[in-house]
């Protein structure tokens, strides 16, 4: 069997010292390339350190993380990030917005003068994919909250990262345009096959978008349970209303309550 | 909800299909609104002439002598009698101010930048700077009259040290406070602490400078009249303290008229600079009224 594109092998992270907070502890995982996972566990349970420590953001305490072969020391460089804000920079309009890693990465950078406009189709493109065509010129603040979450996939996408981390993306939308959201992600991962990590608290969404979905326990978190999702793609909102989905979702929410409780749970 | 949706339509370019109801509605919302703007517009002068009309009753009614307060009607003839000084000592205080405020924005972005991209020198020289700030710049004046003499010089470095503050405060605050997100979606992606600086904190600093920019340009004629008033031998300052020297009270009114146009002026310059560069900060309504129309 090939080597996983992300080992995470016993990792730690404690903040503020010695006496300082433990975050995680223990927290084993393994990742193939292009799969697509998804982390869920309760509230404060180091869901969001666990994607700072994968991309090298912070330096784990213990333990190692290895990413395509190489562990790793310092920021990744090549993931791509999205969070629950959208941050986009309000002095862009949204093409140049999405342009932004195209500037910072390599071998963009040093292309991107040249060939412009080969990039600005490439992002035109992606645009559309998730149903922002015609919005290029338009800044950030003239578009809605889903709309913004949109563009900021996209700039997570544009420079095709072979790992794309997302904390949260689609937590602040109302659940249409969240439901909306989860379609173009599968589109976009099955167009691509990005290796992903997905950080949620929406268990929903974990099983409608997810190959994997690991359960992380309260503080110190460790993953306490692995479900695999089997349902065959593209899902669409109708699968969510299967039995094995509804199952899915409830067992996941088994696990979470167990785990507030701090009650171990066997894996599945 | 009925009344939402006329409104909706109505604003609508080109749609046909409007009651004679909904566009009586909306000419008279739109003359409304073209009534108040005019009045926002005129407001100010309003203000300013009536101040002045109070001002000219006031002294002539309760007879107040010339030399505790003159009329405006006295300040405005001194100023046709002494145009020619005031313009010619204005304009040096103009300048004075200018070059000072010049190095303020240098080197208040230079230094701003600095703190506010580094916590060490943050750490390190911002209880000096707050320790420079409030040294009041009169007590300076005499020190740099020692070192440069009396003269263009040391109001020029007073206006400097008195308008560097804000400026250099504001850029390193609008550079230090970018999202802790989006600085770990660009390093993730391998970006420089130069790279983060470059694409987003300097741009994000501009609103807060352009905003330092008026406190400062303000702030900077204080200085340079201070020292004016000190140690110099031309400028509105100096030609104010000659003035109430020989008692000549409206001159020194009329010197403070001068001050007030160029210190309105400077701000106004600021603030239209100010809106062409950095309008992305300033949504108006407009703006939103559109992405409620025009977005999903």
């Amino acid at each position: 069997m090939e080597r996983p594109f992300v080992e995470i092998t016993g990792v730690a992270m404690r903040y503020g010292g010695v006496e300082g907070t433990l975050a995680l502890q223990g927290t084993t995982m393994d990742v193939r390339k292009g799969e697509f996972i998804a982390v869920v566990g309760p509230s404060g349970c180091g869901k969001s350190t666990l994607m700072r420590l994968v991309t090298g953001l912070w330096p784990a305490t213990a333990g190692n993380v290895v990413v395509a072969g190489q562990e790793v020391t310092g920021p990744l460089s090549i993931a791509g990030m999205a969070f629950q804000n959208p941050t986009l920079l309000p002095w862009r309009n949204i093409l140049d917005n999405v342009m932004l890693p195209l500037e910072v990465v390599e071998p963009h950078r040093r292309r991107l003068r040249a060939e412009r406009a080969t990039y600005e189709a490439r992002a035109r493109d992606l645009l559309a994919l998730v149903g922002l065509g015609g919005f290029e010129q338009k800044f950030p603040w003239q578009l809605s909250g889903g709309m913004q979450q949109r563009a900021s996939l996209c700039r997570a996408l544009i420079h095709e990262p072979a790992l794309l981390m997302l904390d949260e993306p689609f937590a602040a939308l109302d659940i249409f345009t969240r439901e909306d959201l989860w379609a173009v992600l599968q589109d976009v991962w099955m167009a691509r096959r990005p290796t992903v990590i997905l950080v949620t608290h929406d268990l929903r969404e974990a099983a409608y978008l997810a190959d994997r979905v690991l359960v992380m326990s309260s503080r110190p978190g460790r993953i306490i349970a692995e479900r695999i999702v089997d349902f065959p793609r593209p899902r669409t909102l109708e699968t969510t209303y299967k039995p094995e989905f509804v199952s899915l979702v409830h067992d996941l929410r088994e696990y979470i309550s167990a785990a507030r409780k701090g009650e171990e749970v066997v894996n599945a | 909800m009925p009344d939402d949706m006329t409104a909706r339509q109505a604003t609508l370019p080109a749609d046909n299909g409007m009651s004679p109801e909904a566009l009586r509605r909306l000419e008279s919302m739109a003359a409304a609104a073209r009534r108040r703007r005019r009045l926002q517009a005129a407001l100010p002068w309003m203000v300013i002439v009536g101040m002045f009309v109070v001002w000219e009753i006031a002294v002539r009614a309760f007879d107040v002598p010339q030399f505790v307060l003159p009329a405006p009607s006295d300040i405005a003839a001194s100023m046709v009698k002494w145009w020619v000084p005031l313009l010619d000592n204005s304009w040096q205080t103009l300048m004075t101010t200018l070059i000072g405020f010049g190095f303020a924005i240098v080197f208040g972005l230079l230094l701003g930048v600095a703190i506010g991209s580094s916590t060490l020198l943050y750490h390190g020289l911002y209880p000096l700077l707050i320790g420079f700030n409030s040294i009041p710049k009169v007590a300076v004046v005499p020190i740099l009259v020692i070192w440069f003499g009396i003269g263009t010089v040391p109001a020029v470095i007073t206006a400097f040290l008195i308008s560097f503050f804000p400026i250099m405060v504001n850029v390193a605050t609008g550079i230090a406070t970018v999202e802790p997100e989006l600085r770990d979606v660009l390093r993730a992606l391998g970006a420089r602490h130069s790279d983060i600086i470059r694409k987003v904190g300097l741009p994000r600093a501009m609103p807060y400078f352009f905003a330092s920019l008026k406190i400062s340009i303000t702030v900077a004629f204080v200085g340079s009249i201070i020292a004016e008033t000190v140690a110099a031998n031309k400028g509105i300052g100096h030609l104010m303290i000659l003035a109430s020297s020989r008692f000549d009270v409206p001159l020194v009114f009329a010197g403070l008229m001068m001050t007030a146009i160029m210190g309105v002026a400077m701000y106004v310059a600021a603030v239209a600079i100010e809106n062409r560069t950095t309008g992305w900060a300033m949504r108006g309504q407009n703006d939103q009224q559109q992405v409620k129309f025009g977005g999903a």
